[in-house]
């Protein structure tokens, strides 16, 4: 940090400020310590550390004597993500929850935010319940859920069954969007709690006027409340989007309900499958390949937000 | 279901319409349907035997069999599942706890103190925001497989006590609910800067914490990927695991089902409660990390 004491300018009361900070930060250096140590530690251990360890193991490649040597792992340079790019049905799980994602999240956080400008209109009685119906999913385990539609979805079992039964959830066609309902059940509560926690924290003096002018709810939540409240649908946007990547759990239960889910239907199902063979090594490639693609999609969702509301 | 209808505090200005008043009901009702007849349904599927949940009506009861299910769950090879439920209450209550802890610990000393590398230190953990658990399950697999500890409680129990978006929330929260002149009158009476967070800081963040807290907590319940790539042990699973390889077993084994499908109900009963009751708290908390 670059202290400008020397600056005339500077106001007097700013130095010494300054001055007794830098001193306060020093005398108590072992409590931040003592404060920052522990998570530091763990997070060490446990974020950063396994992101090195699979970007070293994606470098290497097994090499055996003969067709039935001993293997060892020798370094391979970027042999496992020549693979990653050649590997089509990685590709293609990619692709798959791209098209699921383009769909699904704009239907989920467009029904999140209805029904919280809804509980945030005075259009709506029974509040408190609509919004622990609306939340209650979220308690729901991605597993736990899947297993329950995957009943609800079955043309014997389920209590639709006069739908159920003429149309086929679990084939190839509608599978994905099977599970894009799942997903969708689960998480429009949570995504509803966000945003309209930030819509109880707009003053309400601020559309007060619009009020009084006549303006529908319609138009006040158009005009005033969603401009206000993009950070939280952008936060939200972000977790989603990293979700939809990530999608693993519901497709994994789907799997022994129809054979129209394979082990390669999303990218996390490859990874396991591929690190099950075992091929490790592949397998921290294709996650190295996953988790960049994820971060700079979050990020480019995060910055076109930010220029747009420029 | 009788609605508890809240004050209605903006009630100054002009009467909405009647018909955008039926409408957004209609909307409420439609997806109250949604969001509640699945779990209805598993409600109900719980209380029958399994003659009836092929042959009664799926969404209304026949014979109310929820005991006896539960009895026969607990039986079933030696009662598993509620070892399984066991574990999850110690993987996630334990681990969130602690995982609250230290982010709290970390984000009030990100608030109000400065020292060097404050602020990049800040960013990387708010990377680790942006790290989906999911996607760290394979790396952390490598690392435990390094030191021969995958098939361990501690393989999954370690990695979950790290919140980043603890860190975030308890930062936020720290800055705008803990006075500076609090904690600097505290350093007068001469109490040590643990103890002044232990005493002062902790009360006044309570929310943040309650929400860290649960939120933490449904990670861990609901995490999978990790407990599916670590674990071989029957014993060591927490019960969203433990559930799926039944309800992968299901065409070999039939009668295994009606144990799906109490098993998941009992699973879920947890969450309800502590969101039930703490929803006071984690709302509040919950607004303050969605503002920012």
């Amino acid at each position: 940090m670059t202290t400008d004491i020397a600056t005339p300018a500077t106001p007097k009361k700013a130095v010494t400020k300054k001055v007794r900070r830098a001193t306060k930060a020093t005398k108590n250096r072992g409590a931040v310590l003592f404060f920052i140590a522990p998570f530091s530690v763990l997070f060490l251990l446990f974020y950063i550390l396994p992101i090195l360890v699979a970007i070293y193991q994606s470098l290497l490649t097994v090499e055996r004597e003969g067709t039935f040597g001993k293997p060892t792992e020798v370094f391979g340079g970027f042999v496992q993500y020549a693979r990653v790019f050649q590997d089509d049905a990685f590709w293609a799980s990619i692709l798959r929850v791209l098209t699921f994602g383009v769909v699904q999240v704009p239907i989920m956080l467009g029904l999140a935010l209805l029904l919280a400008l809804l509980l945030d209109s005075p259009l709506v009685r029974g509040k408190r319940f609509f919004r622990l119906a609306f939340f209650a999913p979220y308690a729901v385990p991605g597993v736990i859920a899947a297993v329950m539609w995957g009943f609800l979805y079955s043309p014997k079992l389920s209590p639709f069954t006069a739908i159920t039964s003429e149309i086929n959830f679990l084939g190839a066609d509608l599978v994905l969007w099977a599970i894009a309902n799942v997903v969708t059940w689960v998480f429009v509560g949570y995504n509803m709690i966000i945003i309209y926690s930030a819509l109880l924290a707009i003053p309400s003096e601020i559309y007060e006027a619009a009020r009084l002018d006549g303006a529908s709810q319609a138009r006040i939540a158009w005009s005033i409340k969603i401009p206000l409240i993009t950070p939280a649908i952008t936060l939200t946007a972000i977790f989603s989007i990293i979700g939809t990547l990530q999608l693993l759990a519901e497709p994994q239960v789907f799997k022994s309900f129809t054979s129209a889910v394979t082990s390669t239907f999303t990218p996390n199902l490859l990874i396991y499958s591929t690190a099950s063979v075992p091929n490790v090594n592949l397998a921290a490639a294709f996650s190295v390949v996953l988790a960049l693609f994820t971060f700079a999609l979050s990020f480019t969702v995060l910055k076109f937000t930010q220029r747009k509301a420029d | 279901m009788s609605a508890t209808t809240t004050p209605v505090k903006k009630h100054n200005g002009p009467r909405e319409s009647l018909f955008s008043r039926a409408g957004a009901m209609l909307v409420m009702a439609i997806c109250t349907f949604y969001f509640l007849v699945p779990i209805w349904w598993l409600f109900v599927a719980a209380t029958k035997d399994r003659a009836d949940f092929t042959t009664s009506a799926p969404l209304w009861f026949a014979d109310f069999n929820l005991i006896e299910n539960i009895g026969n769950l607990a039986a079933y090879r030696d009662g598993v599942f509620f070892r399984w439920m066991l574990n999850s209450v110690l993987y996630a209550g334990a681990g969130a706890a602690i995982a609250t802890l230290f982010a709290t610990m970390m984000g009030y000393a990100l608030a109000k103190y400065s020292f060097r590398g404050r602020e990049t230190l800040f960013n990387v953990v708010l990377g680790g925001v942006l790290v989906p658990a999911t996607a760290l399950a394979l790396p952390l697999f490598l690392v435990f497989s390094q030191v021969g500890a995958t098939n361990t409680f501690w393989s999954v129990f370690l990695p979950s006590i790290v919140s980043p978006f603890g860190v975030y929330l308890a930062r936020i929260y720290a800055t705008s609910s803990v006075p500076d002149e609090l904690v600097e009158a505290a350093r007068i009476d001469g109490s040590g800067e643990v103890r002044t967070f232990f005493t002062v800081a902790t009360r006044l963040m309570t929310p943040a914490m309650v929400t860290i807290f649960l939120f933490q907590f449904v990670t861990i319940w609901n995490n999978f990927f990790l407990p599916l790539i670590m674990l071989r042990d029957e014993k060591l699973f927490p019960v969203t695991l433990g559930l799926y390889i039944w309800n992968s077993q299901v065409s070999q084994i039939p009668e295994i089902r009606a144990y799906v499908i109490i098993g998941a109900l009992l699973s879920i009963i947890p969450l309800i409660i502590a969101f039930l009751s703490l929803q006071r708290f984690w709302r509040s908390g919950l607004g303050t990390g969605a503002i920012k």
